[in-house]
């Protein structure tokens, strides 16, 4: 018992060290480790009343940036008071009871102006846990040297790689399937493309209808064809920019920071084009969308102060500021109007449109499990046999939404 | 008993009564509590479904192909690791016990792998078998993504296991070697043994405490092997040990019930093999006196 209390002792006063200062109070801000955000922190500061943001950097990959913060809440750590969430985690922290729901004058504010889609990630059971600071969705790129009207769905994509190979010219499709995350995300947007549901609308039930079957039918196609790079069942993002920017593909489904990227290759940048994501035969395109909102811990010592932290970090000329510098797609659409955005992101109407289209991943309390569980029953997709796979996806989303199942 | 005896008695249960209390609070207690978390349905996410199970939870791990996966993959890598670790700790020690110069620089290079924090030295196997990066990847695999193939993995994850831990092995070999009588071998080349009865007839069962308890630890620490793990696959493409797949369902699925029916697995497991060694093949736990069979 002396023992556990003396732990007690040591732990209350680490915990008093990160909470407030002296005197003064603290906001402790937790994001991933973004290159010009103390700026944004700072301008913030400038014009804070009565409080200090202090910017703390989460790990750099998704997965350890989660466990820390579900880790700490769960202990129910006063020390982190705003939360960077990638849009996928919200209905989790929501449905723990770890993130405070937003209200009054701060909802309204988050909601003026911002892109209905973003909104969407930051919603769960109809209320707003999340004020979305950036967002991001694939698009299609191609080479402008090599192909001159994009191809609007997948099989048109497969056909003109196909020609391009036969006549000895790099047309491969360049695409992220690895086992992770970006399968899921691939997979996603084939699904909603094709019309389809992996989950039902509370994230209760798996669906995984005929639409989810399309999309198998797809991905199989796709992995199985002769425009298929060979190492695309251990592709991420940057995989395939690189086989890209070495000349060996036509097209790639990635995300906007390509283009940032490729402008270190001038002789390559010149030629990469852009279009929406392909759609699937007979449906419209919907890409799946990314990035990040802002929550506020249910156990923060100081809410009034966080949700006015959040509302200035997100704001309009805070957001133009990071999608400049640091190439990360804005919320508010008035921003992407801003004269500066031009330069920035010359594919901006491509991102708005494919934005307004686009839809979000099942939402569920239990994402990550399910996110777990498509990754890796789906690679490597080459081995997909859809109807089979279909129904192992379904028996094996609804044990992890029931928290019966095993994780991999 | 005298007075004095009864005194001295009392004494000694004080001064250990501080170590019991401590052991009891931060490794008995946990123990209790996930055997208790394991009877129920608790899952961090969800805190309002919450309920007493009984032993559903080892109904659905031990039916489940993930968990049995695991539970091969980890045999392998104790197997196979350790079969190659005794092998080559007693090639090593063998060197270290017959070198004349420079013994004490022998014994510190030999001692370098073990020395490097596992996780620093699992990052710079990752990044060797990284292609493009690497100079493994680009030479011996020839530019293929090795961690991200199931066997290929598994054989990068056992290969850094023995690079790390072939030390302690040889340096607990080594301690047994000083066991064995420079006389007795004399005798024995006396009767006309060759190097290799030497060897086998000789060394080997007079070291064979030593040895044992090498292999005890050993398969106990491969057993729960997890750091190399995570760093160079994080349990990718079923390549997940049980402490891997434990972590991914307790600390990333947040799901306390299955995770701590994991952990009591495990648990069982290390006991079960802690006791296969000591009751079957009279492994002494050093420090005991006899240190063979009882």
């Amino acid at each position: 018992m002396a023992a556990a209390g003396a732990v007690a002792l040591v732990a209350t006063s680490v915990l008093a060290g990160c909470g407030s200062g002296d005197g003064g109070i603290v906001v402790n801000v937790y994001k991933y480790p973004q290159e010009n955000f103390q700026k944004i922190v700072d301008n913030c500061n400038a014009a804070a009343d009565g409080y200090e943001i202090v910017y703390h950097k989460l790990p750099r990959e998704a997965d350890g940036q989660r466990e820390q913060m579900v880790r700490r809440l769960a202990a129910e750590d006063p020390g982190m008071d705003v939360l960077s969430l990638d849009v996928t985690w919200t209905a989790e922290l929501a449905k723990a009871g770890w993130i405070r729901e937003y209200t009054g004058e701060a909802k309204a504010e988050v909601e003026d102006g911002t892109l209905e889609t973003p909104l969407e990630t930051a919603r769960y059971e109809g209320k707003l846990y999340g004020a979305p600071d950036n967002t991001n969705v694939q698009l299609l790129w191609y080479r402008g040297d090599l192909v001159q009207t994009p191809p609007d769905t997948w099989a048109e994509m497969i056909r003109l790689g196909s020609e391009l190979e036969s006549r000895g010219e790099p047309g491969l499709v360049e695409a992220t399937g690895k086992q992770y995350e970006g399968l899921v995300v691939l997979y996603n947007s084939l699904v909603n493309s094709a019309g389809g549901q992996i989950l039902d609308e509370n994230g209760t039930k798996a669906v995984v209808d005929e639409g989810a079957v399309k999309a198998l039918e797809v991905l199989k196609t796709f992995a199985t064809s002769d425009v298929v790079d060979p190492s695309f069942s251990n592709a991420a993002e940057d995989d395939a920019r690189l086989a890209m920017e070495a000349g060996d593909a036509a097209f790639m489904i990635n995300w906007p920071y390509v283009y940032a990227a490729a402008q270190e290759k001038p002789e390559f940048a010149k030629n990469l084009k852009w279009a929406p994501f392909p759609a699937v035969e007979g449906g419209e395109s919907t890409a799946t969308v990314g990035g990040l909102n802002y929550a506020v811990s249910a156990f923060t010592e100081h809410p009034d102060e966080s949700f006015d932290a959040v509302l200035c970090l997100r704001n309009a000329e805070n957001q133009k500021f990071q999608a400049v510098n640091d190439g990360v797609p804005p919320t508010i659409e008035a921003v992407y109007d801003e004269p500066e955005m031009a330069e920035a992101y010359p594919m901006k109407d491509a991102i708005l449109e494919t934005l307004k289209n686009a839809s979000a991943r099942p939402s569920s309390p239990a994402y990550q499990n399910v996110s777990t569980v498509i990754s890796t029953i789906l690679s490597p997709p080459a081995n997909i046999d859809p109807r089979a796979t279909a129904d192992r996806l379904r028996s094996e989303l609804q044990d992890a939404l029931d928290s019966k199942g095993v994780l991999p | 008993m005298s007075e004095g005896k009864k005194a001295e008695r009392r004494l000694g249960l004080l001064l250990c009564a501080p170590a019991i209390l401590i052991m009891a609070a931060v490794a008995g207690w946990p123990i209790i509590y996930s055997v208790w978390l394991s009877l129920q349905r608790y899952d961090l996410k969800f805190p309002d479904r919450t309920e007493f199970v009984g032993l559903d939870n080892y109904v659905t791990v031990l039916s489940n192909s993930y968990w049995w996966n695991a539970v091969w993959i980890t045999i392998v890598i104790t197997v196979v690791s350790v079969v190659v670790e005794l092998v080559l700790g007693m090639a090593l020690a063998l060197i270290m016990h017959r070198t004349l110069v420079g013994r004490g620089i022998v014994r510190t290079a030999t001692l370098i792998p073990y020395g490097i924090v596992t996780v620093v030295a699992a990052f710079s196997w990752r990044y060797a078998w990284t292609p493009g990066t690497g100079y493994l990847a680009e030479t011996i695999a020839g530019g293929d993504p090795v961690l991200t193939q199931k066997i290929p993995a598994i054989m990068v994850v056992i290969l850094a296991e023995i690079w790390k831990t072939t030390p302690f092995m040889a340096l607990l070999l080594m301690a047994g070697l000083a066991l064995v009588p420079d006389d007795l071998l004399k005798a024995a080349a006396m009767d006309g043994a060759g190097g290799w009865q030497r060897f086998t007839k000789v060394i080997v069962p007079v070291m064979k405490p030593a040895i044992l308890v090498a292999l005890l630890f050993r398969t106990l620490d491969a057993f729960r092997i997890f750091d190399n793990l995570f760093v160079l696959t994080a349990g990718s493409q079923g390549t997940a040990s049980v402490s891997m797949i434990t972590y991914n369902n307790l600390i990333k699925g947040l799901n306390l019930g299955i995770g701590s029916t994991m952990s009591v697995l495990i648990f069982l497991a290390v006991a079960i093999i802690a006791f296969i060694f000591v009751k079957l093949f009279g492994t002494a736990a050093p420090g005991s006196d006899g240190g063979g069979r009882r």
